[in-house]
């Protein structure tokens, strides 16, 4: 049910109370517009996924306002008000869609006894191992049966015994005993991956979750079912037993694997992260995010991790760094190879930098295949804010054949690269030796062997930011952990240097001081915006300035390039 | 007092001579029907079987032509009829001797249905034990194309629809309707949840379909050789037509019986028809519509209105043999399956085997029946081998009171109505079948496990 293409409103009355909820919406969803702190408790709806009214967790009672059968007279109490008819049994909230004037209860005691007793038969045959079980603490399970359980077993039997470690796919290992067969993983696997590997077998009690024979659950998005089990049946083969989740803390993040630019959740606890999961929106990636991406963060923890500022190979101060980098370069002619990886706001001082040592700015492309769902063929998460930020005016290429013809020219005495192996894009480390290099980056490489000056950079995890997806939605990341020892903010030690170039501070105290600066200079944003103000959606920026130039990026799960320039011509309002 | 069965559907059934072959079915007069119905208006039809009343057959006696009316002709989509032969329902055997003895009722009948509905394709879904069935069908099938009474033009009316005998793999659930629709469309016979998938609008390959029982069907053959009116005088009025009493049990003659609704009494069905009970026997319970509707105790007495405002007063053996009366006594009619009990049988251990069926035959798919079905069948099987508690019968209830009504089919309603009922009548023998149980634990015997159930 998309919600944002429903306009028409409609009123029901929920537990007494009328409330105005879209039109065609499902009570679960009615009843979770209506507020009020109520909520009908659900396992196998999912808003992204087919409905498949199994789990039976959700009924309510429902009725509509009776009318007579032969003349369609609306039926009136003795106080004059219609009758409502109520039904007999009660009915599936998921798979009821709101109408106009229909009665919903979501507590009497039916639907109060009904979830006791579904609750009851999830749990007689589930081996209640809560306390080695990993989805303990966001378990719905858990949840529920404390909320709506009896809290004594009237079961003497004995349980089902079924397979407890079954090994789904290369990420994915499944409990089978604790599988309440709410069939999220097998719609999702179908409707969204339209990977068909996940099926029942068996039949009634005995139904076992399993792969089809011959295939495995391996496609890069096994994790999301994962996500969406709503109970520790599923679990991450690379998560599991490694950390409880309420010791965890969430910090929103953006997916930095593509420009598609999932928004995610970082799990992480005392400076280490254990677990990347989607957040969801629904203009970018709903409720989902690649398996890849989720491994993004193990990078951060690799050996050959830049942490120290160096010059000439020598460890020195921060200050001293952006000092030294800064008479690099005024000594001569300078070239600049920027970052689609780096933020709108490292990309800002970076063309600053730029202006002040007039320097030229080249980007490389990273260009991938795309797999039409989540995964973009840029495989940059910034390319946009390099366009917004005017660091370049068309696309880039993957080659910088007209930097390397440059610099062996002569023509060019500094070298200044942001998170770039310029040695795998046509600047050949012969090249690299007749100019003098600037290497700011995460991880060391050709580049930062041989530069003069390194300043070790943050990954995504470790600051704060934002990025510009493919739809041109700006969107801001959090730093989760804190950062190598001593390394300060990129977009800070940037700063420093532009300083340095021309004898004028920008305001950069600050993430928010440095936005303000930004927001008045970058036309595309509005004037008022700050980074703080960015709402956990994203903001939808202006592309009409870019709108011609040929993006590579195929449509996808919500992106649509066609649609997209579409939308573009029409004038707002119409 | 001997009663005369009137045969309709079962006309020919063990007739000696009668095969099941096409030239002796066209001797006797085969395929009339079927002419008389591509000349008449498909809506004339509908509308004949809408006035005959013909009630399904398969179980919930849902009249037919409404069902018909329901179907979703605006939608320009291809219309499908499906024959449910998957006759399942235990103590049900009728469906099974249409097949096997008189194929070509069948496809007559469905014939005139899928005429009438105008229907692109029919299949009948076969019940995957009945291989004979299955061949016997298919051979039928080619012998009524080879006569153009089926297939491309039928008899040069310009319509045209060919039937497909498809077979089950051998579930109960696969009798459901929409679980049938699945099965048949290649998936596990996952029964759908309604709304929004009414077969009549959303059946078959998301297609407008019609799904009936076998002997509804044949009923539409006899509703165009009669008329609809006169179709609706057999019977009383809401009840009309004949029904196929598949008598099982203590009863001397068991078997299948054919009468008019409402022309024969639950006692002279046993007493008259089946010549009663074994000798020296008393009858102590009837389940009268197939396993799963619900039991009746010999000595009950029901009182209450009837829908038409009459009142009754009657005990098991005065209950009329129709749809409302089976219902005004809070039973059904079912499939027509009537199990017999008589004072030997142990009620705990035959709860305890109707339970052991539908434990075995829940889909899982939705949670109260995959989970509270098998429970139940281990609390009965418990209780059969010696353990029995005497909070079991609160319990059972409660179970079943948790079943019924919540889940996606009515498999929920059809597991726990027989241990709704049975509790409510038999409470006494379950209690005491546990205070016996714990007695003999107390002086040490070992309990009786003798009894194994199938």
């Amino acid at each position: 049910m998309n919600i944002e293409n429903i306009v028409e409103n409609i009123t029901i009355n929920i537990d007494g109370q009328d409330v105005s909820v879209p039109k065609g919406i499902n009570i679960i969803e009615a009843v979770k517009v209506a507020g009020k702190g109520k909520e009908v408790p659900h396992y196998c709806y999912h808003p992204k996924l087919s409905i498949s009214g199994n789990c039976r967790m959700c009924m309510v009672e429902m009725g509509m306002p009776m009318r007579d059968r032969a003349t369609g007279e609306a039926v009136l109490d003795e106080n004059g008000v219609q009758k409502i008819g109520w039904m007999p049994k009660p009915t599936i909230g998921c798979a009821t869609n709101a109408a106009p004037g229909m009665h919903i209860l979501t507590s009497s005691e039916t639907v109060k006894e009904t979830r006791n007793g579904i609750t009851e038969f999830l749990l007689i045959n589930h081996p209640l191992d809560c306390p080695i079980c990993d989805q303990a603490g966001e378990c719905r399970l858990q949840e529920f049966s404390a909320e709506h359980g009896r809290g004594y077993s009237r079961f003497i039997e004995d349980k089902n015994v079924k397979p407890k470690r079954t090994r789904l796919g290369p990420r994915v290992t499944l409990d089978d005993e604790r599988c309440i067969l709410c069939s999220r993983c097998v719609r999702f696997s179908k409707e969204i991956v339209d990977d068909d590997v996940l099926g029942f077998v068996d039949r009634g009690t005995y139904s076992t979750l399993t792969c089809f024979p011959g295939k495995e659950l391996e496609n890069n998005y096994s994790l999301n079912t994962v996500d969406i089990c709503p109970v520790g049946a599923l679990t991450s083969t690379d998560f599991r037993f490694k950390m409880r989740v309420w010791f965890l803390k969430r910090t929103h993040s953006i997916c930095t694997e593509s420009s598609v630019g999932a928004n995610t959740e970082i799990w992480s606890r005392e400076g280490k992260i254990y677990r990347i999961t989607p957040r969801r929106n629904d203009s970018v990636n709903d409720t989902w995010m690649t398996d890849s991406g989720r491994e993004l963060f193990k990078a951060i923890e690799a050996g050959d991790r830049l942490v120290d500022y160096t010059i000439d190979g020598v460890r020195q101060t921060s200050s001293e760094t952006a000092a030294a980098a800064a008479g690099l370069l005024k000594a001569g002619k300078v070239a600049i190879v920027g970052s689609a990886h780096s933020s709108v706001e490292e990309q800002f001082y970076c063309k600053a930098i730029a202006d002040r040592s007039e320097a030229a700015i080249s980007l490389v492309s990273h260009y991938g295949d795309a797999d039409g769902v989540l995964q973009s063929e840029d495989r940059t998460p910034n390319l946009r804010g390099a366009l917004v930020n005017r660091l370049i005016d068309q696309l880039p290429s993957a080659h910088l054949e007209g930097l390397a013809s440059e610099i062996e020219s002569g023509a060019v005495d500094t070298l200044f690269v942001v998170n770039e192996d310029v040695t795998k894009c046509g600047i050949s480390p012969t090249l690299l030796s007749k100019v003098k290099v600037i290497y700011i980056g995460t991880h060391a490489n050709d580049v930062s062997q041989r530069a003069a000056v390194v300043i070790p950079s943050l990954s995504v995890f470790e600051k704060n930011g934002s990025f510009i997806n493919l739809s041109f939605r700006l969107q801001r990341f959090k730093a989760a952990i804190p950062g190598p020892h001593g390394v300060i903010s990129d977009f800070m030690i940037l700063e420093h240097i532009a300083e340095a170039l021309a004898d004028e501070k920008i305001p950069s105290g600050s993430i928010d001081a440095a936005w303000e600066f930004i927001a008045a200079s970058i036309s595309q944003f509005d004037d008022a915006l700050s980074w703080r103000g960015i709402p956990e959606e994203g903001v939808e920026l202006d592309p009409s300035a870019f709108i011609e130039l040929p993006f590579v990026e195929t449509k996808n799960l919500k992106f649509d390039p066609m649609a997209f320039k579409d939308a573009q011509a029409i004038p707002a309002g119409v | 007092m001997e009663h005369q069965q009137h045969r309709l559907i079962f006309k020919h059934i063990d007739e000696p001579g009668y095969t099941n072959d096409i030239d002796c079915y066209l001797k006797h007069g085969g395929y009339e029907q079927l002419k008389k119905a591509v000349t008449m208006k498909p809506e004339d039809i509908c509308a004949d079987v809408l006035a005959s009343g013909v009630r399904g057959r398969g179980g919930a006696g849902f009249p037919a032509g409404m069902k018909w009316k329901f179907l979703d002709r605006k939608s320009g989509k291809p219309i499908y009829l499906v024959c449910n032969a998957d006759e399942s329902e235990p103590g049900t055997f009728k469906d099974r001797q249409i097949m096997h003895q008189d194929p070509h009722q069948l496809i007559e009948g469905m014939m005139c249905s899928a005429f009438a509905i105008q229907a692109k394709l029919a299949f009948i879904y076969i019940r995957g034990e009945f291989f004979q069935g299955y061949k016997i069908l298919e051979r039928a099938i080619e012998e009524a194309r080879e006569k153009n009474l089926l297939g491309e033009d039928i008899l040069g009316s310009g319509y045209s629809c060919d039937i497909i005998v498809h077979r089950g793999a051998g579930a109960y659930i696969c009798g459901e309707e929409t679980g049938l629709i699945e099965s048949l469309e290649g998936n596990r016979a996952n029964p759908r949840i309604k709304p929004p998938y009414f077969p009549a609008a959303l059946g078959l390959y998301q297609c407008p379909t019609i799904v009936n029982n076998v002997e509804t069907l044949c009923d539409v053959k006899h509703v165009i050789d009669m008329g609809g009116k006169a179709f609706s005088e057999i019977g009383t009025p809401g009840n009309t037509g004949t029904r196929i009493w598949c008598v099982s049990g203590h009863v001397q003659k068991p078997g299948y019986y054919e009468f008019p609704c409402s022309a024969v009494t639950l006692g002279e069905l046993i007493y008259d028809v089946c010549g009663g009970l074994k000798p020296g026997r008393k009858l102590k319970a009837v389940i009268p519509g197939g396993s799963s509707s619900k039991i009746l105790r010999a000595d009950e007495r029901f009182t209450g209105k009837l829908k038409d405002g009459n009142e009754f007063d009657w005990g098991v053996e005065d209950i009329p043999m129709d749809f409302d009366s089976l219902a005004a006594v809070g039973s059904m009619s079912g499939s027509g399956g009537v199990i017999i009990m008589d004072d030997t049988t142990d009620m705990v251990e035959a709860l305890a085997n109707i339970n052991y069926f539908y434990a075995h035959e829940s889909c899982g798919q939705c949670t109260p029946c995959r989970e509270g079905v098998p429970w139940m069948r281990k609390v009965t099987q418990r209780m059969v081998e010696g353990n029995a508690r005497e909070e079991d019968a609160d319990l059972l209830k409660n179970i079943a009171d948790q079943i019924a009504g919540r889940t996606i089919c009515a498999f929920g309603e059809a597991a726990s109505w027989p241990v709704q009922s049975f509790i409510a009548k038999f409470k006494d023998e379950f209690v005491e079948k546990a205070r016996e149980q714990a007695a003999r634990r107390k002086d040490g015997k070992i309990a009786a496990t003798a009894t194994t159930l199938i």
